[in-house]
């Protein structure tokens, strides 16, 4: 593996020398496929993540302005949609069936495509190796492969919109019999087969990005840099990807039997049906099987997606407060407390269907067992900031925003967690509301602090603060005013995945709310498109960033040249010395640090 | 064209809000770099200060809103338990979630950048970090044994005098049976599903089925005071009987049978006293996702006395005798099974 790198820096060297060497037409061209498309260098392909998973979030984000649309106004018309979805929304008015794949392709995208592939596929590959003070990841060419799966399973996902029939449309979650026969739903026929086959490429492109990123943080940090030293980032990083080894095979497994049931006539999930006016004759299978090895990933990818922001968020808190984090070991602690106990709850989710009271009883405690943890990190974060000197620069303040949504989502937990309050709360809007906001909003909010304070290294420029500003306030109160009602809808019982309440006597008092929650979302959706424009304006247009280290920060990624090159330090790598979190006094003046700085005489160093 | 139009305009409108943006970040090289900062720092601070007002505020506001909106009071016994354990919950998270949140936006204003104080170095402490795992620890080890308790008393086997019906989904609608005189209810196997004649597939070589009685619109009609225990089942896909008065819900699996049991306290008539609402209704909404009609899939029960239910059952005629011996049903009551029907029901199958 060493050698490996060595080698891989060489390259990097000849690469560059011949690049101001000749500038040959042809030389240029291929130089440009290898530099920016097959690109093994892991910053490339982080950002090739990142715009990958931006187009996805604008795709996945329209979606759920048009299912709004038809909540909020039932009895509207509105030929925009038309527009977009032709006949899927004829006359301006959308179709149920459609409805339907719009909400299945909202959740697997925005879950999946954007918060698993987009966000940790962004973040590890760029800043494990840059944090870590690696040249790049253990296997660049697994990396680029990684990418290109994900890529693959984004065009089958992407082209399933566009057949006859639809995209598959029984919820992200799949559950047969509804996606397992064809005369349940549109969306079981072609357009389940292309969900199938995305995301099975999906879980293989996790799988090569997983092994890669914890083979790297394992095997190549810099001398120095104990597992102790690593930023909190890295650790956060890790344990996701242990929990995507672990978890992501076991929903493959689940997959593959689906399609086994759906093409090859076995009956792993289906038993006594009779539906298209005849009998099947599957017998013996059980449909809850499925739901056990579908959750038995759909909960750690909870984590999977909630992990990443936590350490960007515990980052950003201790750089900007210019305060080391507090409980730097409890908070390793409690992220392998979440790890270990995240495989133990899975069947949180399926208490309503009829599984033994007292395995219920098991994972109730286990469920609510996950709180200490969490709380561990909230309160350590609260202390993080308290006589801190806080600087309010945009990824602080997202930071900020990622702690309040992450404590008001993560306490409705506590309501769904106890299976006796979850035999009512079920299903209904209790539990959009709560999952929005604790793996939803809370993830984007780490996930924009990322983009926002990464940016400079990434593209050596700054993006907008304003615009940041402006994205920020939109995009909290909004989350809020659009989520918070939710809860209330949902303990009046009102169910998720309706297309229309009119005909309910006990839920068609919400009509207003609806509308109202409606106009939040279309404002918020315009808010993210801000920060779209902000985002690609700003690689071309955005201020210079001109000092190496501009947010003042301890970590390795800004000791690299202000825009690294393929091998990220020109000459040696750093070597470090102390732990990430020195914001103190350095004796010169400055209020923090960097790892690379020798311990002085009679300095106890962590 | 007026999408492209529509589009246009946006992009025109961002193309301007980034020039205004942008003007201001060169204004800030010009005024000085640091003086905006501490400017910028301190608007934030305030900023977010409002935020967490206008948020008690939208709170408060909210509450008034909805209360007026939300479910009545629970028409089960189940559902009062419920209704105790969510106020606890309630209670001890909201009492969490302002502490918390106060904390979170008070030091956010308190220490903002400000060159008089320089940050304390805080890196850990060790009481502070056992408080909180402990405090957390034990208060969920307290919402669990409340849960746990009440958890247990919903899952417990349904009491013996219970009445028994069975609720079966189908795209997409609910179908009630009820086991007749006889109070038990016949087997049934999906393979003699028809939907001209025999909706849940009816062996009708058991006698237990001859009484059985069904009623394909959905509508249930119970006992108050009386428990009740549903056997569900469904002939597709998986529902689930959703009765968010009686605070109850359960899956409806093909191939497996699941039971819930609660007792009804408020008949329906009450029910309409209560809520003031002449057209109040119990509703079994469909609560997972089961295709495009899931949002329709809707049945009603009716919780009545046992005297209005008993002359209700008396009106009903038994599936057996309205599907095979419509000239004989039509003037007997609900337990005729005469030899000639029964010959018949064996020649169909």
């Amino acid at each position: 593996m060493a050698n490996q790198v060595i080698l891989e820096s060489a390259n990097v060297g000849h690469g560059t020398i011949d690049h101001h060497g000749h500038d040959g037409h042809d030389h240029h061209e291929q130089h440009f496929i290898s530099k920016y498309i097959f690109s093994q260098d892991h910053k490339i392909i982080a950002k090739q993540f990142l715009i990958t998973g931006i187009i996805w979030a604008i795709i996945g984000a329209l979606f759920s302005v048009f299912f709004r649309l038809q909540l909020g106004f039932p009895d509207h018309t509105f030929p925009i949609m038309e527009t977009f979805l032709g006949d899927w929304a004829k006359g301006g008015k959308l179709s149920p069936e459609f409805y339907y794949a719009l909400v299945t392709m909202h959740g697997t995208i925005l879950i999946f495509f954007v918060l698993t592939a987009g966000l940790t596929g962004t973040f590890a590959n760029f800043l494990i190796p840059l944090q870590l003070g690696a040249r790049d990841m253990a296997s660049p060419f697994m990396n680029m492969l990684s990418y290109w799966f994900f890529f693959l399973a984004s065009i089958i996902m992407f082209s399933s919109l566009f057949i006859q029939t639809g995209p598959a449309s029984g919820g992200w979650t799949a559950y047969p019999p509804l996606s397992a026969i064809r005369e349940a739903s549109l969306g079981s026929g072609l357009g389940m087969d292309l969900w199938l086959i995305a995301m099975a490429l999906f879980v293989v492109s996790s799988l090569l990005g997983g092994l890669n990123y914890i083979s790297t943080i394992l095997n190549m940090r810099t001398k120095g840099m104990s597992m102790t030293r690593m930023p909190l980032t890295i650790w956060a990083l890790f344990f996701t990807a242990v929990i995507g080894v672990l978890s992501f095979p076991v929903l493959l497994s689940g997959f593959v039997l689906l399609i086994f049931d759906r093409n090859f006539g076995t009956s792993f999930y289906l038993s006594e049906i009779f539906i298209g006016g005849k009998a099947l004759p599957h017998i013996g299978g059980s449909a809850i099987l499925y739901q056990h090895l579908f959750w038995f990933l759909g909960h750690p990818e909870v984590y999977i997606i909630m992990l990443p922001g936590m350490g960007i968020a515990s980052e950003m808190l201790s750089n900007h407060s210019r305060k080391p984090i507090f409980g730097y070991t409890a908070m390793i602690i409690s992220l392998i407390g979440i790890t270990f106990l995240s495989f133990l709850v899975w069947a949180h989710h399926m208490f309503v269907t009829g599984m033994s009271p007292f395995l219920g009883s098991i994972f109730v405690l286990m469920t609510l067992l996950i709180a200490v943890p969490s709380s561990v990190k909230t309160f350590n974060w609260l202390t993080t900031i308290w006589r801190g000197n806080l600087r309010f620069t945009v990824p602080m303040v997202f930071a900020l925003g990622f702690v309040s949504m992450f404590i008001s989502g993560g306490l409705t937990g506590i309501f769904l967690g106890n299976s006796a309050l979850d035999i009512h709360l079920h299903d209904t809007y209790f539990v959009i509301a709560h999952f929005h906001m604790v793996m939803g909003v809370s993830s984007f909010l780490g996930m924009f602090a990322g983009i926002y304070h990464w940016f400079p290294k990434m593209f050596g420029r700054f993006m907008n603060n304003t615009l940041g500003y402006i994205h920020f306030f939109l995009t909290f109160v909004g989350a809020y005013v659009i989520f918070w009602p939710m809860h209330y809808e949902g303990i009046a019982g009102m169910p998720r995945r309706y297309y229309d309440y009119s005909a309910w006597e006990s839920f068609k008092q919400f009509d207003g709310l609806n509308a109202f929650i409606s106009i939040a979302v279309i404002v918020v959706f315009f808010a993210q498109l801000l920060f779209v424009f902000n985002f690609f304006i700003s690689i071309f247009r955005g201020r210079k960033v001109n000092e190496l280290n501009p947010w003042g920060s301890t970590t390795l990624e800004w000791t690299t040249p202000i825009v690294p090159g393929h091998g990220n330090w020109e000459g040696e790598i750093p070597e470090v010395h102390r732990w990430p979190y020195d914001y103190k006094d350095d004796g010169n003046g400055k209020d923090f640090i960097p790892q690379t700085v020798p311990a002085r005489p009679g300095e106890e160093v962590h | 064209m007026s999408g492209f139009l529509t589009i246009t305009l946006i992009a025109l409108v961002f193309i301007i809000i980034y020039q205004i943006a942008k003007a201001s970040e060169y204004a800030a090289i010009l005024r000085g770099k640091e003086k905006v900062e501490r400017q910028t720092n301190r608007t934030i601070a305030w900023l977010m200060v409002a935020v967490f007002v206008f948020g008690v505020w939208g709170i408060w506001e909210c509450h008034e809103y909805m209360m007026p909106k939300m479910l009545p009071v629970s028409a089960s016994d189940h559902g009062v338990k419920y209704d105790d354990m969510l106020k606890v919950t309630l209670i001890l998270t909201g009492i969490v979630f302002f502490i918390t949140q106060t904390l979170l936006f008070w030091f956010t204003f308190r220490y903002q950048a400000s060159e008089k104080r320089t940050s304390y170095y805080f890196p850990h402490n060790n009481k502070l970090e056992l408080l909180w795992t402990t405090v957390p620890a034990i208060t969920m080890a307290v919402l669990v044994a409340i849960g746990l308790r009440a958890w247990s008393s919903m899952t417990a086997p349904a009491p013996e005098n219970s009445q028994v019906v069975e609720i079966v989904g189908k795209q997409f609608n609910w179908i009630i049976r009820y086991p007749g005189k006889d109070k038990v209810l016949g087997k049934r196997d999906f393979r003699n599903i028809n939907d001209a004649n025999n909706v849940l597939g009816l062996d009708w070589n058991d006698k237990a089925n001859h009484d059985d009685i069904i009623a394909e619109n959905g509508e249930m009609h119970l006992i108050v005071n009386k428990p009740v225990k549903l056997i569900i089942g469904s002939r597709d896909v998986i529902h689930d009987v959703g009765l968010a008065h009686f605070r109850m819900k359960m899956d409806a699996v093909p191939g497996i049978v699941t039971t819930m049991w609660f007792t009804p306290t408020i008949t329906t008539a009450e029910m309409k006293k209560i809520t003031g609402n002449p057209n109040f209704v119990y509703e079994i909404s469909c609560d997972q996702m089961c295709g495009k009609g899931h949002y329709s899939m809707r049945g009603t029960v009716i919780v009545e006395t046992e005297i209005q239910h008993k002359a209700w059952l008396m009106m009903q005629k038994s599936y057996y005798a309205s599907m095979n011996a419509p000239v004989d049903a039509a003037t007997q009551g609900t337990d005729t099974t005469s030899k000639a029907t029964t010959s018949k029901a064996i020649t169909m199958n």
